[in-house]
């Protein structure tokens, strides 16, 4: 019986903080910057002399593969195998794919793989696949959002609403006072992870392992599983380091599929990575927006009615970008609705980046909000605050579990100096037009049901086991911090393996419940390791107390290390969650304040200062944290600056595919940023009484830089990303 | 990749010899642009000639007072030469502003010269570029074209040359020096060195088959204050939307090349002669004959504005 959350946490062990809440390094920092850290395209260690594949995308965005000639990629040195879906046998689709990962006849997007090419060496892998001849019979296909907005339709989204409504939106928004009514629009992102998608696969009779880099281990093995059309127990899925996802490695994608086929046609272990101009148009994206924001407020500044509506496209059978999310919780108003409509595109996939729905939402939402305070001649910080809610607009008996974000304004307001914001345009610093810009960070924070199992072993060390994955965010080392913390051990004595479907199943990374989750998981197991270690010394494991490496209660003593002398102790439990999150609404909180210049001849954009204040429950690490958030922030930076996954309209992809074409923030593009966590619990949550950061920290960061940018300049961008040539006409130096 | 032949080579005229001997040859230097074309088969040469063991890494002054840069300084050094520094920053600014620094100390002055664009359909071997595969189309023409450029383009390509270098060597007059298959000598200005595309966008430059760059020559100095301004949409690291390397005398007059904005340097020596009465006058002469794209018509504002701004700094 897992341990079950459903009344509010009271006081718990984690509470004595003696480790959580330290900002320890990474436990697995060394392994990175020495290069030892097992990454999936590297792993030396697990098997002999791998083949390797090199995957074939499609050259075409939509139609049908007439015919392949192969003659030549097989008849080329090293060449062991060549699988199409002539070849590859009966496949599956995932029940998160999409389109088939193994593409064929059909084509559904541009570089779908049609084939991996199998050789020896990887130089010779890539030229086979290089004369890998496909005669194609294209047809015609829809890639352009704007131009199929209007057939565009309300989708089925499952558990989410695609409409709501509350009050009469439209009668209270023409009776109000001050309106705000503009259409914002977002482009296609890319994750852009440095480690692009890798996959190492061995088959050993009729079962198959898998080493690769993926965020999400049981989503991979059961999408594995139905894609090979083999059992679930039949594979095994391995992924200890994950060189950055975003989202990106949420699903089985081709890589690991095809390493699979390519391994059972030549009958030796193969890898592949996805080379990097195939990770844009193979794998997953974040979806374009168009979005509508209405605003109708009194004159002194209540918000009376608000409106968000979204369109954007996807393949058949995808969803839609849910950008209208925080729009339904963030601001009080009696009268409400959104709307999301999705189109079909015949782009590669859509599906979640970071913060997906808020990050694209809040980058419309926020400026609406920035526009609308200017109109109404209110102060935004103060706007936003006029209009906080404690409870579920919609739903007024739902309070938030905890909402703080005024203080976060209040705050911040004060750290940033915000009182001496200027006039639009009033600000000169040589060159530099000069404004500042603020914008509410909000995301919802899941829960997820999550397992972990439990070693105690003679030499006293503690061994957490749990499929959870350290994508780059620091699991490795919270939950070391949660199991020290349990077991009244220091961190060192904690051993912690993570990524490996034979491990119990976690919450896996994803949508910024990973650290609460995961961590609650391992909580939950040590519980129940503390039950065992007490009954088998006789304490009564209700005032058990675990400290300096024993365990202590009722007159008795013993060390943990003496306690499993004999044999090692072997927990397992997984936490799951009642509807806390159902009852209360709960969410993550912030403000982000970004000073930024804009170049008053060239109209480039340069970002001085950001802060951003977030109130995310316990923070569990602060230095692991804080990492996320500068992190997340930077990604904003790119969303608001550069960031553009461009759509060559007539062809059906995207045109710059690779880390030349697709540009993310450098360095000299990030000034100092500056992170502030409010001191709170959210006893709601979990039992860590924390909640996520890592997606809270993109949230709203793009409009703020937008909002500073129109400080600055008087020029108000409703297009990301908000590049130097929407602004240059306005720019009022270097005409003569 | 396709598979080719190896060969390191000691002097010019072995060089030379040797790409006279092998038809699909191409010389290799740093490989920094060369490697990467290579591995997705946009270069197939089937003979590598390696000429990194040429004696032609040195900086020598020249009788006339010039400068003669071996075809194989590699950019860092050539930036942080003094006499480079000291007599033609513009240089030194220009080659700072490009790529790394770890790109910057494999790259040479030859390679640098002859690297190839960066539109991102001459990347892509599945669509088709007039440039990549003669005769097969221009995707960028009615595609994206927003880093492409808006002068001196044709119907059949409207790529741009997207080195800073040659840039500020068009405005410093730069010669380069070449040697022939059959070892004679030549020198070639660089205003004639890189082609337009006319309706062969694959020939770029002036060079024959097999003629290997030895150096580039500076003239004397010409004083004056030296700025390059380079704009793009991230701080660094990324290829210019329009750069601007300028020549400011006291007297007000000077010299402009522009970067970004067409299948060469541009520069347009009458143009110049517009400077004193500011940027707008000069771009209205360089970009007289623009024929931009929707997605890139901004450049020709951006440089103006550059340019203006430019002026402002020299002058100041
Ligand atoms: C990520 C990245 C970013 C970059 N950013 C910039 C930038 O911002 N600005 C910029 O200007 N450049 C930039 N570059 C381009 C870089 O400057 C060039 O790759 C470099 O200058 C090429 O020099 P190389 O010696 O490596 O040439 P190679 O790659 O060795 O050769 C390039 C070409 O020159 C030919 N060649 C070389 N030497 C000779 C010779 N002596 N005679 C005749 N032919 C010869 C070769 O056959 C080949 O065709 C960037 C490159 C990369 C990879
Ligand atoms: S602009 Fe030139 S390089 Fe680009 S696709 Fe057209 S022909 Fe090719």
């Amino acid at each position: 019986m897992p341990m079950k959350f459903d009344t509010p946490a009271t006081t718990n062990p984690i509470d004595q903080l003696k480790v959580v809440g330290k900002p320890y390094d990474r436990i697995d920092g060394p392994l990175k910057v020495c290069g030892r850290a097992p990454y999936a395209y590297e792993r030396h260690d697990v098997v002999e002399n791998p083949a390797i594949g090199y995957v074939v995308g499609a050259g075409i965005a939509k139609g049908r593969i007439n015919s392949f000639d192969l003659a030549a990629a097989k008849a080329a040195p090293g060449v062991l195998a060549i699988v199409t879906h002539e070849s590859a046998g009966k496949l599956g689709i995932g029940k998160r794919n999409i389109a088939k990962l193994l593409g064929g006849p059909e084509i559904d997007h541009y570089h779908q793989a049609v084939a991996v090419v199998v050789a020896e060496t990887f130089e010779q892998a890539r030229a086979a696949a290089n004369l890998v001849r496909v005669d194609y019979a294209p047809s015609k296909g829809a890639f352009d959002l704007h131009a199929s907005k209007d057939g565009a339709v309300k989708p089925n989204m499952g558990e989410d609403e695609p409409d709501s409504a509350t009050g009469d939106f439209s009668a209270a928004y023409e009776a109000a006072p001050v309106k705000l009514d503009e259409t914002y629009t977002t482009p296609d992102q890319a994750h852009a992870m440095m480690e692009p998608h890798a996959s190492l696969a061995a088959w050993d009779g009729d079962k198959v392992t898998v080493w690769t880099s993926n965020q999400m281990i049981d989503w991979a093995a059961s999408d594995l599983a139905k894609t090979l059309d083999i059992g679930k127990e039949k594979v095994r899925i391995v992924s200890p380091f994950v060189g950055g996802g975003f989202g990106g490695k949420l699903f089985l994608r081709a890589d690991a599929a095809l390493a699979a086929l390519g391994a059972k046609a030549c009958g030796r272990p193969v890898k592949v990575a996805l080379p990097r101009p195939l990770v844009f148009n193979n794998t997953t994206h974040r979806p374009a927006t168009i979005q509508r924001v209405r605003i109708g407020a009194t004159r002194d500044g209540k918000i009376l009615a608000i409106a968000h509506e979204t369109w954007s496209g996807n393949l058949p059978k995808g969803r839609p970008e849910n950008a209208i999310n925080q729009t339904r919780l963030l601001y009080a108003g009696e009268h409400r609705m959104t709307a999301t409509r999705l189109a079909t595109l015949d782009l590669p996939e859509g599906n979640a980046m970071r913060a997906p729905g808020e990050a694209p939402g809040m980058m419309a939402l926020e400026i609406a909000m920035d526009e609308a305070a200017e109109k109404l001649g209110i102060d935004p910080v103060e706007f936003r605050i006029l209009n906080d809610t404690q409870v579920d607009p919609e739903k007024p008996e739902r309070r938030f579990s905890q909402r703080r974000l005024t203080e976060c304004f209040r705050i911040g307001a004060e750290k940033f100096g915000w009182s001496a914001r200027p006039q639009v345009g009033a600000w000169r610093d040589g060159r530099w037009l000069v404004g500042l810009g603020v914008a509410t960070a909000f995301r919802d924070n899941k829960v997820m049901t999550s397992g972990a199992r439990m070693r105690l072993s003679a030499n006293g060390r503690v061994a957490v086991e749990t499929d959870m994955t350290d994508i780059g965010t620091g699991s490795y080392t919270i939950i070391a911090q949660t199991a020290a913390e349990m077991m009244g051990l220091p961190l060192e004595r904690v051993d912690v393996r993570l990524g490996d479907s034979s491990f119990p199943v976690s919450a896996g990374s994803g949508g910024q419940w990973g650290a609460n989750s995961a961590t609650s998981g391992v909580y939950a197991a040590c519980v129940k390791l503390r039950e065992a270690v007490a009954r088998q010394v006789g304490i009564d494991p209700a005032t058990a107390e675990f400290a300096d490496g024993e365990v202590r209660g009722g007159g008795k003593s013993a060390s943990l290390a003496g306690v499993a002398k004999t044999q090692d102790i072997v927990v397992e439990d997984a936490i799951e969650f009642g509807d806390l999150d159902k009852t209360f609404q709960q969410s993550t909180f912030g403000a982000h304040f970004v000073e930024v210049g804009v170049d008053a001849a060239t109209a480039e954009t340069r970002i001085r200062r950001m802060l951003a204040v977030c109130a995310a429950g316990r923070i569990l690490n602060p230095k692991s944290a804080r990492s996320q958030v500068i992190g997340a922030m930077t990604m904003g930076a790119g969303a608001a600056l550069m960031e553009d996954l461009v759509v060559d309209k007539e062809r059906g992809f995207f045109v710059n595919h690779d880390l030349a074409g697709y540009e993310v923030p450098v360095h000299a593009d990030i000034p100092h940023q500056e992170v502030v966590f409010l001191d709170e619990t959210d006893p709601y949550s979990s039992p860590m009484k924390a909640k996520g950061v890592g997606e809270l920290g993109i949230c709203g960061v793009a409009a703020a830089i937008a909002n500073a940018i129109y400080n600055a300049t008087g020029v108000r961008v409703r297009d990301y990303p908000i590049t130097l040539d929407k602004l240059l006409d306005a720019m009022p130096e270097g005409r003569a | 990749m396709k598979a080719f032949t190896y060969e390191r080579v000691a002097t010019p005229a072995e060089a030379a010899a040797a790409a006279a001997k092998n038809d699909g040859a191409k010389f290799i230097a740093g490989g920094t642009n060369l490697l990467d074309l290579m591995k997705l088969e946009i270069e197939t040469p089937t003979h590598l000639i390696d000429v990194n063991r040429l004696a032609l890494d040195k900086i020598e002054a020249t009788p006339e007072g010039g400068l003669r840069i071996g075809a194989l300084v590699r950019n860092t050094d050539l930036a942080a030469h003094e006499g480079v520094r000291r007599d033609y920053a513009l240089l030194a600014r220009a080659l700072l502003a490009g790529a790394s620094g770890q790109l910057r100390n494999r790259a040479t002055t030859a390679g640098n010269l002859l690297q190839r664009t960066r539109c991102p359909y001459f990347y892509d071997t599945a669509q088709p570029c007039n440039k990549r595969t003669p005769g097969s189309g221009c995707s960028a023409i009615g595609g994206f074209s927003r880093q492409l450029a808006v002068v001196g383009v044709s119907d059949a390509c409207i790529a741009t040359h997207p080195s800073d270098m040659a840039v500020a060597m068009r405005a410093l007059d730069a010669v380069v020096e070449t040697v022939k298959p059959g070892g004679e000598a030549r020198t070639i200005s660089i205003a004639d060195f890189h082609r337009l595309p006319g309706n062969t966008p694959h020939v770029e430059t002036a060079l024959e088959k097999g003629e290997l760059i030895a150096a580039v020559t500076l003239p004397p100095p010409v004083g004056g204050k030296h700025v390059y301004r380079k704009v793009r949409d991230r701080a660094s690291y990324a290829f210019a939307l329009v750069s601007v390397a300028a020549i400011v005398q006291p007297d007000g007059s000077g010299r402009v090349a522009v970067g970004g904005v067409a299948p060469k340097p541009w520069r347009i020596e009458g143009a110049e002669a517009d400077m004193r009465r500011g940027a707008k006058a000069v771009t209205d002469g360089l970009f007289a004959d623009a024929r931009p794209t929707h997605d890139n018509e901004f450049k020709r504002t951006l440089a103006q504005r550059t340019l203006g701004s430019v002026l402002t700094e020299a002058r100041g």
